[in-house]
C-alpha cells in the first residue's frame, strides 16, 4: 500500500475510505478527458502485484471455507429435514447484509485485516453453495437411490456413491456463482483493512483519474473469468455422464 | 467407506426358499394392514408372482423381504434363516432387486452398475470384470456397451442391464417389482421371455410383482392373488387358478376369458392331434383316395407332403381326379405351426389364417400332425381339460 490508509467515522464512506496519494505527480494530466492513460499504466503496473495476490487468496480462502462450511450445513440438512428453512433463511439474512456495512459491522467485533473480510466473504457464499448442494440432492433420481438401497448401499455409501456424483453440476455451479461474485466483493475487503485491488480503486486520486480503477477493474475480471473457467474445466472432467447423448 | 464392505466372498450360490410367517405391515397405528399376516412358501428356484388390484400391498410385502420396507409383525425366512437377524445392508447385497423404473446410476458405465454389488462385498477387481463380462454376454448385450451410461441404451437395454446387475453377486433371491411394466408391449414380451430364458438356466428363487395377471400367468410357477388389505386370495400355480379360481375376487380379477388365458399355459405338442392322409408327388391318386375313405380318418383333406415328409400343401378334389398327385397342390398350405408353439399362438394364427387346419411341424419340418379349431374347442369344453393340468405348470421355457 503506498501510504496508510485514513478511517473516518462510518458516515462518512464516499470520502473516508480513500488513499492519499498527493505527493505523486500524475502524467496525462494533460488531457484529463483520458479514460486510461498507457504512460502510467506502463510505469505504475507493478503496485498491481501484491493488491492481486492478495484479492487472489482472499477469494480462494473465503470460498473455500464457505463451501466446507455450507456443504456441511446441507448434509446436515440433508438427513434432518426441519433444518431446511431455519438454514435456508438464516443463510439467506447473510447474503441480505450489504456488503460494506457488513465489513464495518465486523470491524469492532473481530478487528483489523484479512479474517475480518474473510468471515465476511465466507458468509456471502453460504447462501448460493448451500442452496446448490441442497438442490444437486434433491434433484437425483429416486430410484437410482431406491436400487442403492435395495442392493445394499448403507446410507453414507448412498450419498458418497449416488447422490453427491450425481449433484456435482450443480455443487460445482453453486462454486462457480459463488468464486466470481466474491471476486467482486472481495475489492471491498479494503474497507477491512485487508488489502487486495480494492486498494487500487478506493483512492482519492481515482476520483479524478480512473486509469488505476480500469487496471484494477481489469485485473478482478480476468480473476473471475479464470476461477470460472478453471471450475468449468473441472466440472467437465468430473461429470463424463453428462456428456453423452443418447445414441 | 471401506470399513463397511463385506470381503467374505459367498461361495454358496443356488437358491434358497423364503418362507412369509404371518408377515404384517401397519403403517404408523393404522388398524387396518398394508400386508395382513401373509403366510407363503416359495420353494427354492421358484418364481412367485404377487399379483393383485393397485394398492393391494404386493409391492410392500415383497419389500418386507429385503427390509426396504420394515414389517411390523411376523417373520420372513430365507433358506430357514431370519431376516430380521440380519444386518439390513448385508441381507440386501444377497438378493437381487429390479424395480419398474430401472434406477441404474446414471454416472456410471454399464459395466460399473452391473459391478455394483460385487464392489460392494469387495471383490477382487478381476473376479468382478470376469462376472461382469460374463453377465453382459448372458443379457444379450454388445460386449462394446459395457463403457456406455445409461442415457446412451434404450428403455429395454437397460433394463436388461438392470437384470444383470441384480444378479451380479448370484443373489439366493431376486425381488422383481414390475421389471417389465415401463417397457412398450413388443420390448416387454421379448424381455419376458428372455427372463423365463435365463430362469431355466439360473433357478433362481424370484419374487415377481405385477398388476398384470397375463404376465402372472406367464412369468409365474406359482401366482399369489392379493386382495385390498394385503390378503391373499389364491395360491396356486396358474393351471389351478385359472381352472379353479378360489372365489368371486379372483374369477374377477382373471378375467372372463379365463378358458381363452389357459391356453397360454399349453403348448401344441401336449394336445392329441389330428391325423390328415398325407399324399406324395407322383402317387397314384387312387391310393389317395383309398385312405381317404378309411372310416378312422380325421382330416377329410389329403396333406401333401414332400419325400423328407414335409407338408407342402393341401390337395384338392380337383387334384385328385388326376391320375397321380400333381407337385403343385390346389390350395396352399396355410398356416404351419410348430409343436412348441403356444396354443394361444396357434389359435391366433388358426384365426388369422381363417384356416380350419394347420399342419403341425416337429423340430426337422416333418409333418407331426393337424391342428384344428375343433380340437382347441373340444379341449376347452371337456371335463379333462378343467380337472387334468395337462402338463401345463411346464411352461414354454424355449
Amino acid at each position: 500500500m503506498a501510504s496508510g490508509v485514513l478511517f473516518a467515522a462510518a458516515g462518512e464512506v464516499g470520502k473516508g475510505f480513500i488513499h492519499e496519494r498527493t505527493s505523486e505527480t500524475l502524467p496525462c494530466q494533460a488531457k484529463p478527458s483520458h479514460l486510461f492513460c498507457w504512460d502510467w499504466a506502463r510505469q505504475n503496473i507493478d503496485r498491481f502485484g501484491t493488491p492481486a495476490l492478495q484479492q487472489f487468496e482472499l477469494v480462494a480462502i473465503s470460498v473455500a471455507v464457505g463451501f466446507a462450511v455450507a456443504f456441511a450445513l446441507a448434509l446436515l440438512a440433508h438427513r434432518r429435514r426441519w433444518l431446511r428453512p431455519p438454514l435456508l433463511a438464516g443463510t439467506g439474512v447473510l447474503y441480505a447484509i450489504p456488503s460494506i456495512a457488513f465489513f464495518l459491522l465486523l470491524l469492532p467485533i473481530t478487528g483489523r485485516g484479512r479474517e475480518t473480510a474473510i468471515i465476511a466473504l465466507s458468509a456471502y457464499t453460504l447462501q448460493i453453495i448451500y442452496r446448490n448442494v441442497t438442490v444437486g440432492l434433491s434433484n437425483v433420481p429416486a430410484s437410482a437411490k431406491d436400487a442403492a438401497r435395495g442392493m445394499g448401499m448403507t446410507e453414507r455409501q448412498i450419498l458418497w456413491r449416488v447422490e453427491l456424483p450425481l449433484a456435482t453440476p450443480e455443487i460445482v455451479g453453486g462454486l462457480r456463482i459463488a468464486t466470481v461474485s466474491t471476486v467482486a466483493i472481495a475489492t471491498l475487503a479494503v474497507f477491512a483493512h485487508a488489502g487486495g485491488l480494492g486498494t487500487q480503486i478506493f483512492t482519492e486520486a481515482n476520483l479524478h483519474f480512473p486509469t488505476s480503477i480500469l487496471i484494477a477493474g481489469g485485473i478482478a475480471m480476468l480473476m473471475a473469468l479464470s476461477f470460472d473457467a478453471i471450475l468449468l474445466t473441472v466440472q467437465r472432467f468430473a461429470t463424463p455422464w453428462r456428456r453423452v447423448r443418447a445414441s | 467407506m471401506p470399513s463397511e464392505e463385506v470381503t467374505d466372498e459367498r461361495s454358496n450360490s443356488g437358491a434358497s426358499a423364503v418362507r412369509y410367517e404371518g408377515a404384517t405391515k401397519r403403517y404408523g397405528d393404522s388398524s387396518v394392514a398394508a400386508v395382513d399376516a401373509l403366510t407363503l412358501e416359495i420353494p427354492a428356484g421358484e418364481i412367485c408372482v404377487l399379483v393383485g388390484p393397485s394398492g393391494c400391498g404386493k409391492t410392500t410385502a415383497m419389500r418386507m423381504v429385503n427390509r426396504t420396507v420394515e414389517m411390523s409383525e411376523g417373520d420372513i425366512l430365507i433358506g430357514g434363516e431370519s431376516v430380521r437377524d440380519r444386518d439390513a445392508a448385508r441381507l440386501r447385497r444377497e438378493i437381487g432387486y429390479v424395480i419398474q423404473q430401472i434406477g441404474l446410476f446414471p454416472h456410471r458405465t454399464i459395466a460399473q452398475n452391473i459391478a455394483a454389488v460385487p464392489q460392494l462385498l469387495g471383490w477382487k477387481k478381476e473376479r468382478t470384470e470376469a462376472r461382469t463380462a460374463e453377465l453382459i454376454e448372458l443379457i444379450g448385450l454388445d460386449p462394446e456397451l459395457g463403457g456406455r451410461y445409461p442415457a446412451q441404451l434404450s428403455g429395454g437395454q437397460q433394463q436388461r442391464v438392470g437384470v444383470a446387475r441384480a444378479l451380479a453377486a448370484d443373489p439366493l433371491v431376486m425381488l422383481m417389482d414390475e421389471p417389465f411394466g415401463a417397457i412398450d408391449p413388443i420390448n416387454r414380451e421379448r424381455l419376458q421371455n428372455e427372463f423365463l430364458r435365463l430362469q431355466a438356466e439360473i433357478g433362481k428363487t424370484v419374487l415377481f410383482v405385477t398388476h398384470d395377471i397375463d404376465e402372472a400367468i406367464k412369468m409365474g410357477d406359482r401366482i399369489a392373488v392379493m386382495r385390498e388389505g394385503g390378503k391373499v386370495a389364491q395360491y396356486a400355480t396358474p393351471a389351478e387358478i385359472l381352472m379353479d379360481p378360489a372365489d368371486e375376487f379372483v374369477e374377477d380379477f382373471v378375467g372372463a376369458d379365463r378358458a381363452l388365458k389357459r391356453l397360454a399355459l399349453m403348448r401344441v405338442a401336449d394336445i392329441d392331434l389330428w391325423k390328415a392322409p398325407l399324399a406324395y408327388v407322383g402317387q397314384p391318386t387312387a391310393e389317395v383316395r383309398a385312405k381317404l375313405a378309411s372310416p378312422d380318418v380325421e382330416v377329410p383333406y389329403p396333406l401333401l407332403v414332400d419325400s423328407e415328409r414335409r407338408p407342402l400343401g393341401w390337395l384338392s378334389e380337383r387334384d385328385l381326379r388326376a391320375d397321380v398327385v400333381p407337385s403343385r397342390p390346389d390350395s396352399p398350405l396355410g398356416p404351419l405351426l410348430d409343436r412348441d408353439d403356444v396354443m394361444r399362438d396357434a389359435l391366433a394364427d388358426l384365426l388369422q389364417g381363417e384356416a380350419q387346419y394347420a399342419a403341425v411341424a416337429d423340430h426337422q419340418g416333418r409333418i407331426a400332425g393337424v391342428l384344428s379349431v375343433e380340437i382347441i374347442s373340444e379341449f376347452l369344453g371337456s371335463p379333462e381339460a378343467k380337472t387334468e393340468e395337462h402338463g401345463a405348470v411346464e411352461r414354454p421355457h424355449g
